[in-house]
Formats: structure tokens, C-alpha cells, sequence
């Protein structure tokens, strides 16, 4: 009785991979899809509900399909005062005519205002998927946008 | 012209290889540490250089060394919190990418100290460079023997991971840190049992900083009084200061502790951009309160800001000119701490955004007579009343621009728009 109680009880180190598998999952599943958690779940001896509420806390994991290039904005106040944020925020919206959070309509691109990069030395910064850019204008974001844009 | 000590290497080509490092003396602390000194020696070597934690606590690193207990038979941690999340922060990414191995030093002379087996880096999440980085460098470090077992023929072993955070600011708090190296919600746990006693999976656990690791290796080469030369009477060593906001060159700049806000942003950071004048300075990152101009001559270390009413944080200087509104500077940052509560305590999480919105209102020129009060009434509330220092911290750039720029918020609720001109 105690061993069946026992191997219930997951193993707390086992749970310390959690993070990690859901970087996995995300990149196997290009979101955290229901599926997805009910893999890693099973994978680490969890319940689907455990690997939920871990994932929702952290705002790299994504609980939505993404866009092929996830373009993320700073607004943070280093980034403001060097005239960042909000027009380059509204610039990205316009040219891709998407808004916050959804992938655009073609599925290729995400749009996310996020704080903070550590990268105020290069304000204004933004970051496609894993690369970041620094002191952006508008003219160089058109210039990231068209390569991306003309990439399949 | 003070002589770089911890980024003395940064800018050398390859400098995030081993090779690179080795050519310049890496690892002979290393050696040292571990072949001439007894752990307690190295402890009282710490304590006596007065190096303090440099993650924004600034608590004296040795005498952290000393809460960690001393029972061979209980498995140690040293825990390496590279979760630089603080708005205005760039001095660990920097550190972190261009010198691995000089913060690895760190970790091994602090784990022989207090006797730790096993140490866990925890990179943030966007630090994607970083986290490609340090799996290198630790995996070079366990080929050439720096790692693993036997260290340098000493019988120390100590073995350590790359652990990639996921984009939240609260797991550069030491205790959320460790939820989340367990896999769980970054949700900060109550102190005291402090990570010394009950750490990570419960185990005696030392947390530091990237930078405080960072000048370990130089303490044991040149010393503990050479160390404590630097700096003023309650802050020693170098620091490195990011500057960022209206300035002609932002930038990491490495300079003692103590160096005066002016010599910083004039004469480093080639002064306020556009010839314009100095309006305010945020001396230690988004949460510590806001200076005004007239105390730019204040030094940069934590007596003198702790007296200016300010806090030293991380040295992180965000510098605003003239043209800066103080009510939309205070807004945004109490934006990203309304985001960034982790949600445990009503204070934070709901007081937060009541204090946002509050903020808000008088930005957008909707303010009601009393919403000053209101806003430092939450300030008030929230302040002391959390978990962790995340109470504290937020309520600073609402309360410290209320009391000094008290005009520019006044005119905004009476006059429905800002003081100053914003483009």
C-alpha cells in the first residue's frame, strides 16, 4: 500500500527538469499545446495541471501558437527616453498590421511588447526570436522586417 | 585613470574561450585558493576585503559564507543567480558573455569555502547568448580539469549546470530563484528559513551574483587589502556602473565604488545628450527612488545613497534630461512591476495595479483631486508588506517622483496635461 502511495509522490528532482522539457516541448510543438503539457506531464510524472501552472508563470513559454518570428519590443523607460517604445511598438503594428500577443493572419509573424532586455546600452533594442538588435530606428526595423518578410 | 578589473578582458577577441582565459592568467586563483588556503581562511580572507553582494542587497559576502553550515555529512549548493531582470541593468549580460570563466573562478573558490559539491547557474531566459556561452565554457572548464573530480589534484570535487530561466523578473529574488531551479513557479518563499539554512531541495544553499563572483578571483590573487583600497569606508572594490537614458555614450563603465554620480555621467558617459539639462537620476536600477539634479555630485556607494535617500541596487544609472516627464517615467516602470508581481501577496499583486492605474489617470490627464494622496496612501500599504523586497521596491519610483517633482503632478491634474513639453 505504502510503495503503491509512494510512487505517486513525484520525485522532486525529477521536477527540476521541468523547465527545461518545456523549452523542449515548445520547440518540438512550436507552442505549449495542450498536447504538449500532457507530454511533458507524463514524461516527468506530472499532472497536466502541475506543468500548466508552472508554464503560465513564465512568459517565454507560449500558450498560443506563434508566429515563425516572434518580434519582441522593449517599452522599458531606457528604451523610452531614447525615443523607443510606443512609435516603434505602432511602426511594427501598422507595417505588419497585426496586434499584440496574435501571430499575423500569414502565421509568420508574433508581436510582443516586453520590459526590459538588459540591452539599454543599445536602446532602443528589440529581439527577433533569439537574436537581439540594438539602437533601432524605423528605417532599420523596415530593413529587418523586408529580410524577413522575403525569407520563407 | 582607474585601471578595469573585472572587464579587463571583455573586449580581448575570443575572450569567452578557455584558451583566451588562460593566456591571461586564468585559473591561477583557482590553484591558489584551493592549494594554499584552508576553506576558513578564505571566508575570513572575504570578510576582510569588505566585498558586498553587488544583486542589489549588498550584503557582505563573507559573512553570507559564514551562515552556511558546517556539517560535512549535509550536501551543499553554491547557486548563481545570473537573472539580471532589473530595468536599466546590462552589467551581468556583459560579464556573463564576454567572461565565463572569470565568474567560474568565483564559483569554485566560493564553493571550496564553504564546502558546496554542486553549483546551478541560472541564466535568464532572453540571455540566449549567454546560456550557448556558458555551456561551452563549463564544458572546457571540465576538460581542462577545473571541474569534476579531484580539482587540481586537490580532492575537492564539484560539479556544475547551465539552468535557463524563463522570462520573469521576480526569480532574481534568491528565493524564487530556487523555485524555479526546482521546476516550479518563481514564487519567493519566506525568509527566514534563509538559503544558507534551507536552500535548494532543502540543502544549505549559498546564492551570489554574477558580479560578486566575479571579484573573488581577484581578492585571492592581490588580496584582501588591496581589495578593501578601493572604494570608500563602507563600500569596497570596483563596481561596474550601466548607464543608460539621455546620454551621449551609455555604457558599462567599471570605476571604484564611491565614484560620484557627475564624474560617472559627465566624464564616462559623455554627459546629457543634446546639450540639455540634468532633470533626474535613477542611481540603482527601476526600484530604487529617483534623484534629483542638484544631488548629481552625490558618490556612487551604498552609505552615500542610503543617506541621499536612495539605495545603490544594482548600479544601474538611468539619467533623464530636462525634456522627461517624471509622472510618465514613474507610470512605466509601475507598469512593468504590475506586470512582474509574481501574485502571491494582495499588496503587490493588486495594489500594483491599483497604483498603475493611479498613475495612469494623472499621465493621460484624467487625474482626480486626492490621487496624489491616493497614490502615496497605496505606496504606504504596500511598502513592508510582502513576502519578499518586491513591496519595497515598487512603490520607489511613484513615491521618490511624488515627493520631489510633487509641481509636475499637481499641474497634470489640474492642468489635464504635462509640465514639461513631450514629443
Amino acid at each position: 500500500m505504502l510503495s503503491k502511495t509512494k510512487s505517486r509522490i513525484p520525485n522532486p528532482r525529477k521536477r527540476a527538469m521541468l523547465l527545461a522539457a518545456l523549452y523542449i516541448a515548445q520547440e518540438q510543438y512550436g507552442w505549449l499545446s495542450p498536447e504538449a503539457i500532457q507530454r511533458v506531464a507524463e514524461r516527468l510524472s506530472l499532472t497536466p495541471g502541475q506543468v500548466y501552472s508552472t508554464a503560465s508563470f513564465y512568459t517565454m513559454f507560449k500558450l498560443r501558437p506563434q508566429g515563425q518570428y516572434l518580434i519582441q519590443v522593449c517599452e522599458g523607460l531606457s528604451c523610452y527616453l531614447v525615443g523607443g517604445a510606443e512609435p516603434i511598438i505602432d511602426h511594427i503594428r501598422r507595417s505588419l498590421d497585426i496586434g499584440n500577443g496574435n501571430p499575423s493572419s500569414n502565421g509568420k509573424f508574433t508581436l510582443e511588447i516586453v520590459q526590459c532586455l538588459a540591452a539599454c546600452d543599445l536602446a532602443p533594442s528589440i529581439k527577433i526570436n533569439d537574436e537581439l538588435y540594438g539602437d533601432m530606428t524605423l528605417e532599420k526595423i523596415d530593413e529587418l522586417l523586408n529580410a524577413l518578410r522575403s525569407k520563407d | 585613470m582607474f585601471e578595469p578589473i573585472l572587464t579587463a578582458n571583455i573586449y580581448l577577441p575570443e575572450s569567452e574561450k578557455i584558451s583566451t582565459y588562460l593566456q591571461h592568467g586564468g585559473y591561477q586563483a583557482t590553484r591558489k585558493a584551493l592549494t594554499e588556503y584552508t576553506p576558513q581562511e578564505l571566508i575570513d580572507l572575504v570578510k576582510r576585503s569588505g566585498l558586498r553582494g553587488r544583486g542589489g542587497a549588498g550584503f557582505p559576502a563573507g559573512v553570507k559564507w559564514g551562515f552556511m553550515q558546517r556539517d560535512d555529512r549535509v550536501q551543499k549548493i553554491v547557486a548563481i543567480n545570473a537573472d539580471e531582470g532589473e530595468p536599466g541593468t546590462f552589467k551581468d549580460r556583459q560579464i556573463l558573455e564576454c567572461d565565463p570563466h572569470q565568474v567560474i573562478e568565483g564559483v569554485i573558490i566560493a564553493s571550496y569555502a564553504v564546502g558546496a559539491s554542486q553549483a546551478l547557474v541560472y541564466i535568464r531566459g532572453e540571455f540566449f547568448l549567454g546560456v550557448k556561452r556558458w555551456i561551452k565554457a563549463i564544458a572546457e572548464a571540465y576538460e581542462h580539469g577545473f571541474l569534476g573530480k579531484n580539482l587540481v589534484g586537490t580532492g575537492f570535487n564539484l560539479d556544475m549546470s547551465v539552468h535557463r530561466g524563463a522570462g520573469a523578473y521576480i526569480c532574481g529574488e534568491e528565493t524564487a530563484m530556487l523555485e524555479s531551479l526546482e521546476g516550479k513557479a518563481g514564487n519567493p518563499r519566506l525568509k527566514p528559513p534563509y538559503p544558507a539554512q534551507t536552500g535548494l531541495f532543502g540543502l544549505p544553499t549559498l546564492v551570489h551574483n554574477i558580479e560578486t563572483l566575479a571579484c573573488l578571483k581577484h581578492i585571492v590573487l592581490r588580496g584582501a587589502d588591496w581589495f578593501s583600497s578601493i572604494g570608500t569606508a563602507e563600500s569596497k572594490g570596483p563596481k561596474i556602473f550601466s548607464v543608460s537614458g539621455h546620454v551621449n555614450r551609455p555604457g558599462n563603465f567599471e570605476l571604484p565604488l564611491g565614484t560620484p554620480l557627475r564624474e560617472i555621467i559627465y566624464d564616462h558617459a559623455g554627459g546629457v545628450r543634446d546639450g540639455k539639462k540634468l532633470k533626474a537620476i535613477i542611481p540603482g536600477g527601476a526600484s530604487t527612488p529617483v534623484l534629483t539634479a542638484d544631488q548629481v555630485d552625490t558618490a556612487m556607494a551604498f552609505e552615500t545613497l542610503e543617506k541621499a535617500g536612495s539605495q545603490l541596487g544594482t548600479g544601474a544609472i538611468v539619467v533623464m534630461d530636462e525634456s522627461t516627464c517624471m509622472v510618465e517615467a514613474a507610470r512605466r516602470t509601475t507598469k512593468f512591476f504590475a506586470h512582474e508581481s509574481c501574485g502571491r501577496c494582495v499588496p503587490c499583486r493588486i495594489g500594483s495595479v491599483r497604483l498603475y492605474e493611479t498613475l495612469a489617470r494623472i499621465e493621460n490627464g484624467q487625474g482626480l483631486p486626492g490621487d496624489i494622496d491616493r497614490a502615496l496612501y497605496l505606496c504606504e500599504n504596500i511598502d513592508g508588506s510582502t513576502f519578499c523586497p518586491m513591496g519595497a521596491a515598487l512603490v520607489n519610483p511613484a513615491r521618490s517622483t511624488i515627493r520631489k517633482f510633487t509641481a509636475e503632478y499637481e499641474y497634470h491634474i489640474e492642468h489635464k496635461r504635462c509640465l514639461v513639453h513631450v514629443d
